[in-house]
């Protein structure tokens, strides 16, 4: 018989592989961007001079190559859905390895820090690509896949460890629920954090713009919604994100008290999910805020998924608690 | 703001800004102060401020999780401890200025909560407000004319199907009709602020809850050992925490008997070799003059008369028999030893006060499975009974039990004791496997090692009874935490999905035209409004090219 969790590590490293591909096309097509977008702004500077069209120019948008587009001037970026090909590959080949572990293990593929990475990173392409089939968000390739790389590669590296049995604290089924809720809810606010980033940067050029200064700022932000739209899709996924978390901490607490005798302790890993959804909570409440929606309610929600990481990466790993499932020793 | 708009503090975007300077007088300023509290603003930073001042607890051992780490930390930094501890780094959640910054917060969520709720109640009950004179202005706003012969007519009977569009969306309907304009002005999405309010109550209900439950809820620990029973008493409990109103006679009487401890352990060589798993204490237990079996796992406690039960922990009680010179019985238990380490090797104690010339106390370990280390010491390689082996080293003079001084039954004091055994001392530590009994030293009298084994037993592996470490609670509260905890979950889902908008729908009608106009506006979060918007348009004027149907029935026919 073969070694399904060798075929399972087989599967990761693909996933890898194809997922630093993906991220290498979205990064071309940020550049393409650019690209374009100085084309136009020659096409239009020659187009005012009246030596010349639009049609002549290369690489400027083409219409009729787009029949989906709604918006005639959309151009085709062949570099992004190269990327979101192999993202959608790459996460074919994910999601079986992740299948065949939990195969190997005879439990859900979630029950160690390793597993927790690989179940985590899923879901946040899962997400992805699930809302690209409703929105156009793949100016977040190269985001989206440059963290899974990291956060899978150093897992696949460092958080390793093979099968072994669940400890008895584990055996319930607030592990199935628990756990992936948590995973799920890190994945929405992981495209909020994203989607945050971005509209700073928006913002500050659009601030640019406004002043009229000279270089306003990377030029693929202007093929990018405005900071408007992007604090609107942000705000969507925390909202979605929240609720997830906030049905994470409920469950955790049924669980905790069944396994630990008392459902709060301010253990690490209770105070640490928390901390997260009282800044979740800060977002939401900033965003409705006269001074506070835009830049600053963005920067929460970045540092918001910054503590999502922490509490992910090195509470788990360095805070010393009742949550001692890493596998790590 | 008109009255139906949810009521917002005033620097909330939607909010009104007017009154920001305080007016002048004390009644003024406490006025300004209380605004000032109960501000989106102030509840943003407080929230901020709750999850800067949690940290200190993720980072410091806590009194209340990790009491152990806590005195270890002491011994670890002798001179920075008192500082920490003055400062409750190691009470973080039990500290006055944790309690204040929540405490202030939910003042200001009471406070903003409040007058909201009193201003919803009221919208709740309010018609949906005039149809603006020109909805143009408004950003979704959509233009159809159609061409009629009786405009008039038309156009009131295009807004009565749009009435009726509209309520059968859930949208409250009123009707505003002037000459020869006719409109339908249309609201929905009561359950936003509802949702909110509900989830911001829920929150005040999980901390007024989680603050009253505690005075009536209690914990207890109690160590039981294979065969032994635990009677449901304060004086049975090794420890116990209660909350201000549990009385002395709380305790619902019943007697639990531990039969037996089940255990697994992984193979030798599989992975995680020697993992230990299943635990599964069986009890019986005797309630109101019947017993029934039952079990304590780890995650799923015992329920008995609104205790839970639980298990801890667990680890072996070797029964150790000591006789005097004489040969009578001076000492003879099953004696709980703590593990040390996942394979179980474990410290425990014996104190013999009676019957022998002086106090003997006896440090002992033991090793279920045995193995010689290259230094000559011992470890257990294995959590089961493969080769169980007692160590003691035992110690002559005064226990210190006398004096009234509290000591723990796990601790030797040796300070005032003179070693008999062991490093140290001319005479080897006592080695005894299941079943051996061996001399004491000084001719004191012999110690046994009893093998408990079952008649008939070919291995070790029952020779030796485990224990286990049960905790009892009780906290009738903890159902009404889940209970309110649910109720802001789903207020929380209300608040942010439900949509709330308002829709008008306008005719005007002309010569031989009716002129339809439709528009939508936000109260609050709403990025589908604008589809909405299309569908009603769509939906209205599929209903009115619809031939005038006589009955639904004929619709759905095929
Ligand atoms: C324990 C502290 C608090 C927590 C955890 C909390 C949490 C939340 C959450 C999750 C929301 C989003 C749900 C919704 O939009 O209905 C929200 C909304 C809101 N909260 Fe709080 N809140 C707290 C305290 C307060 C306080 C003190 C105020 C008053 C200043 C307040 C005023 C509001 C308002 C006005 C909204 C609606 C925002 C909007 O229009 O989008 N909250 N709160």
């Amino acid at each position: 018989m073969p070694d399904l969790d060798s075929l399972s590590i087989l599967f990761v490293w693909t996933a890898i592989a194809i997922y630093a591909a993906a991220f290498v096309a979205y990064a071309f097509d940020l550049a393409r961007r650019s690209e374009v977008t100085a084309d136009a702004r020659l096409a239009r500077e020659t187009a005012l001079v009246g030596a010349g069209g639009v049609a002549g120019v290369p690489g400027a948008p083409d219409a009729a190559d787009d029949a989906a587009s709604a918006e005639p001037a959309k151009p085709r970026y062949v570099m992004a859905r190269i990327g979101t090909t192999l993202t959608g590959l790459a996460f074919v080949f994910h999601l079986a390895a992740t299948v065949l572990r939990g195969i190997a293990a005879e439990r859900v593929p979630w029950a160690n820090l390793y597993e927790f990475a690989m179940i985590g990173t899923l879901l946040v392409v899962f997400v992805y690509l699930l809302v690209l089939t409703r929105i156009d968000l793949r100016f977040l390739g190269t985001f989206i896949t440059g963290l899974i790389v990291v956060l899978m590669g150093s897992a696949a590296l460092s958080f390793y460890v093979g099968v072994v049995p669940l400890m008895d604290p584990l055996k319930s089924v607030w592990l199935v629920i628990h756990v992936f809720v948590a995973s799920l809810g890190t994945a929405f606010f992981a495209l909020t954090a994203a989607l945050s980033a971005l509209q700073l940067m928006q913002h500050r050029r659009e601030r640019r713009i406004a002043e009229e200064a000279e270089k306003p700022g990377p030029a693929f932000l202007s093929t990018l919604p405005g900071s408007e739209r992007l604090e609107g899709l942000a705000f969507r996924f925390a909202i979605v994100g929240f609720i997830l978390w906030t049905f994470t901490l409920i469950a955790g607490s049924i669980w905790a008290q069944d396994a630990w005798g008392r459902y709060w302790g301010f253990d690490v890993k209770e105070t640490w999910t928390f901390i997260i959804w009282v800044l979740f909570a800060g977002y939401i409440h900033a965003r409705a805020t006269r001074g506070w929606r835009g830049s600053r309610s963005a920067w929460l929600a970045i540092i918001g998924f910054t503590a999502v990481i922490f509490n992910f990466t090195i509470v788990n790993v360095f805070f010393k608690g009742l949550h001692a499932y890493s596998g790590l020793s | 703001m008109t009255s139906s708009d949810p009521l917002r503090p005033s620097d909330h975007i939607d909010g009104d800004d007017s009154i920001t300077q305080p007016r002048l007088g004390l009644i003024g300023w406490l006025r300004w102060g209380w605004r000032q509290l109960t501000s989106m603003r102030t509840a943003i930073i407080l929230l901020l401020v709750l999850a800067i001042a949690a940290i200190p607890g993720s980072i410091f051992p806590q009194r209340m999780a990790d009491p152990n780490g806590v005195t270890q930390w002491e011994a670890d930094n002798p001179d920075l401890f008192p500082v920490l501890d003055a400062m409750n780094m190691f009470d973080v959640y039990l500290s006055p200025w944790f309690s204040a910054i929540y405490l202030l917060l939910f003042i200001s969520l009471v406070g903003c909560v409040i007058p909201r709720i009193k201003h919803h109640l009221k919208a709740l009950r309010a018609r949906p407000p005039r149809t603006p004179a020109r909805l143009g202005r408004l950003e979704d706003h959509r233009e159809v004319t159609r061409d009629t012969a009786d405009a008039d007519a038309e156009a009131a009977r295009s807004i009565d199907v749009a009435q009726k569009q509209l309520k059968a969306l859930g949208y409250r309907v009123e009707r505003y009709d002037k000459g020869r304009t006719y409109s339908v002005s249309a609201e929905r999405g009561y359950w936003r602020e509802t949702g909110n309010l509900v989830f911001h109550l829920a929150l005040v209900g999980v901390l007024l809850v989680v603050g009253i439950g505690g005075s009536f809820a209690y914990t207890g620990q109690r160590v039981v050992v294979e065969g032994q029973t635990f009677v449901n008493t304060l004086l049975d409990y090794e420890s116990m925490n209660r909350g201000r109103f549990v009385s002395d006679d709380a305790l619902s009487p019943y007697a639990m008997t531990l039969d037996s401890f089940d255990v697994t352990y992984q193979q030798y060589g599989s992975a995680a070799s020697g993992q230990a798993g299943d635990f599964s204490a069986n009890v019986s237990v005797r309630e109101n003059g019947e017993t029934r079996e039952d079990s304590v796992r780890v995650n799923h406690p015992l329920g008995v008369a609104g205790d839970k039960i639980y298990l801890l922990g667990n680890g072996y009680a070797p029964t150790i028999t000591v006789r005097n010179a004489d040969g009578d019985v001076v000492y003879s238990n099953s004696v709980p030893f703590l593990p040390q380490d996942t394979n179980l090797t474990s410290l425990g104690v014996i104190k013999v006060t009676d019957g022998m010339p002086e106090q003997l106390g006896i440090a002992a370990f033991f090793y279920p499975s045995a193995a010689k280390l290259e230094t000559g010491a011992f470890a257990s390689a294995h959590g089961d009974l493969l080769a169980p082996l007692l160590t003691l080293d035992v110690y002559e003079g005064d226990l210190g039990i006398d004096e009234g001084t509290p000591r723990s039954v796990y601790v030797l004091d040796t300070e005032e004791l003179t070693k008999l055994t062991g490093r140290t001392t001319d005479v080897d530590s006592i080695e005894l496997a299941p079943g051996e009994t061996a001399d004491l030293p000084n001719g004191l009298g012999t110690v046994t090692f009893e093998d408990e084994s079952p008649a008939g037993a070919t291995d070790y592996r029952e020779s030796v009874k485990r224990f286990v470490s049960l905790q009892i609670h009780h906290d009738d509260s903890a159902v009404w935490v889940l209970v309110f905890a649910l109720l802001a979950l789903a207020g929380l889902m209300l608040a942010l999905f439900v949509p709330r908008r308002r829709m008008w729908v306008k005719a005007t009608s002309s010569d031989g035209a009716v002129n339809l106009e439709y528009a939508g506006l936000a109260r609050g979060e709403d990025p589908t409004l604008a589809a909405a918007v299309d569908d009603l348009v769509a939906g209205h004027a599929r209903l009115l090219d619809a031939p005038r149907r006589t009955s639904p029935s004929e619709k759905t026919r095929k």
